[in-house]
């Protein structure tokens, strides 16, 4: 086949993530059984898809011509527990994760701790939030309080593992020349660490404050409080116009805070 | 030691700086505070001071798991893999053709294209997948189809996003050379865009899969099929021997889902 390529004088595209043509052929062949077999296994009631197709209508509708009056009320319960939850969690969260981020740090804490630090990381970071929520809210009973719980745990994990990240990254001569002059290893810490990784940690508990948000309002589906369980009731009820409204809310802060938040971190950085 | 009055002591930060950091702090605990008071309001201290008692009341029913149940888990996993999955081609399939109207070198209208398509990639952003997921389970009904649905609408936004990123950081002099051979628009897009997104885009969708096995495990919990289902039964009926199987599942699934996409990205990046 080369030959008549080359005294053709086309030119053909090569390959360009598998090379070897064999490993092509099984991956495709692979996943196309796997498609088969994955869409032959979904049911679907396709009758059912058509009748919903005029719910769905009546929920664009109700998206573009959003009621934000009549169920103001509750919707705005559920904002305040939302912002609230999400920023008392946030401090907390930065609070419990600074300590724990030191100590998961390899060029600061001592093995022993290093290890028991690592592990709460690891911890914080296998379960999702609906999960936690779902244990939290058994314990604690419904409401705010579950909530908050909930993504101080998970905002725990997420920040102590880049703060120790970053610490890990930090210029050691710096470390060096503090440690040169007699420091202690807190003075370490605050006049060495903390300059280094202050804007980095800044940037990471907006980011952190951002993520809280989308997720405070997901987890009152579970009974945790925020505008989620605002948004469950609404579409339980087949109100689309106060889902719609509350969907919109939604979108709207989480723009606000995502473009505050990179203005914010760009501006610190 | 002794100094003499008139010589300035060396200070970590000047006295302005020092004024201005205090009052951000006092402003950020204020606000602390005040969010704290605003979301406790209508908690019930009584259920919380009752919660270790609560956690080892559930711990001891959760303790001795049950196996047995876990015979029944093999379908509903086999579905969470299939939403995820179907979901991940399905938002795929779409983002890119939406990534490559966002990006701000191949967008046909930066005036009027463009900006739909960051509308698309931001409302499929900031919305939760389960919250499709919920909406998607009132319009076409409850089953496999609305979490696969689910599962793609939230990936679009993702996968566009982090896709027309990749698109707006290629190489334009390949693009340059490719079109000073007389090749057509998609020509240009073929052979010279492509080849430079195509590891980043296996990297992103599957980075997106790992993300949508995570989130597909939960999404049950409004209806939409999986392990989430197995789940929402075992708690309503407070079986919580089986959502200990349950929850040892999902760990399994998530653990082995991002060594999967760990191995791939780094064989593809």
């Amino acid at each position: 086949m080369t030959s008549e390529v080359t005294s053709s004088r086309t030119w053909k595209r090569p390959p360009v993530l598998l090379k070897d043509p064999r490993w092509r052929w099984t991956i495709l062949l692979g996943s196309s059984v796997y498609l088969i077999l994955a869409i032959s296994s979904v049911e679907v009631d396709w009758f059912r898809v058509y009748e919903g197709l005029e719910r769905g209508w009546r929920f664009i509708q109700g998206f573009l011509t959003p009621d934000f009056s009549s169920r103001w009320r509750d919707i705005q319960a559920g904002l305040i527990e939302s912002l609230t939850m999400t920023l008392t969690s946030t401090v907390a969260g930065v609070l419990v994760s600074v300590p724990i981020g030191i100590g998961a740090a390899r060029n600061l804490a001592p093995a022993p701790v290093y290890m028991l630090c690592r592990g709460i990381i690891t911890v914080s970071r296998s379960f999702q939030e609906i999960i936690i929520a779902i244990l939290l809210v058994a314990m604690f009973g419904f409401g705010p309080f579950a909530g908050f719980l909930t993504l101080t745990f998970a905002s725990i994990g997420f920040l102590s593992k880049l703060l120790a990240e970053d610490i890990e990254d930090c210029d050691s001569a710096q470390i060096e020349a503090i440690r040169a002059t007699g420091a202690g290893w807190w003075q370490v810490v605050n006049y060495a660490v903390q300059p280094q990784v202050m804007p980095r940690l800044i940037g990471l508990s907006l980011y952190r404050l951002d993520i809280n948000f989308r997720e405070s309002s997901v987890i009152g589906i579970v009974g945790a409080g925020g505008v989620g369980a605002t948004l469950n009731t609404a579409i339980d009820r087949y109100e689309y116009d106060s889902a719609g409204a509350v969907l919109i809310i939604i979108i709207a802060i989480v723009l606000v805070v995502e473009y505050s938040s990179s203005y914010i971190r760009r501006w610190v950085q | 030691m002794t100094t003499r009055a008139d010589t300035p002591i060396w200070q970590f930060r000047t006295s302005k700086q020092h004024m201005l950091r205090w009052v951000g702090w006092f402003w950020l605990v204020a606000l602390s505070v005040f969010c704290w008071t605003l979301m406790t309001e209508d908690t019930i201290w009584a259920f919380v001071a009752d919660a270790p008692r609560q956690a080892s009341d559930i711990g001891g029913r959760m303790l001795p798991p049950r196996w047995g149940y876990l015979n029944q888990l093999w379908q509903p996993l086999w579905d969470t893999l299939n939403i995820a999955t179907l979901g991940t081609l399905i938002g795929v399939i779409i983002a890119i053709p939406v990534a490559f109207l966002a990006a701000g070198n191949t967008t046909p209208s930066r005036r009027f294209v463009r900006p739909v398509a960051l509308l698309v990639i931001v409302t499929s952003r900031s919305i939760n997948s389960l919250i499709w997921a919920l909406l998607l389970v009132a319009i076409i009904g409850p089953g496999l189809l609305a979490g696969i649905v689910a599962i793609g609408l939230r990936s679009i936004g993702f996968v566009a996003k982090l896709l027309y990123e990749a698109i707006e950081e290629i190489d334009e002099s390949q693009v340059e050379a490719v079109r000073s051979t007389g090749a057509s628009e998609a020509q240009v897009i073929d052979y010279a865009i492509i080849p430079q997104i195509l590891p980043a885009f296996w990297g992103i969708s599957v980075f997106r899969w790992d993300i949508n096995i995570r989130e597909s495990t939960i999404l049950g919990l409004v209806g939409a099929g999986g392990l989430g289902l197995q789940l929402q039964s075992s708690l309503s009926t407070l079986a919580w021997n089986q959502v200990t199987v349950i929850f040892l599942v999902i760990l399994a699934t998530v653990v082995v889902s991002e060594w999967v996409s760990a191995k791939v990205r780094r064989a593809v990046l």
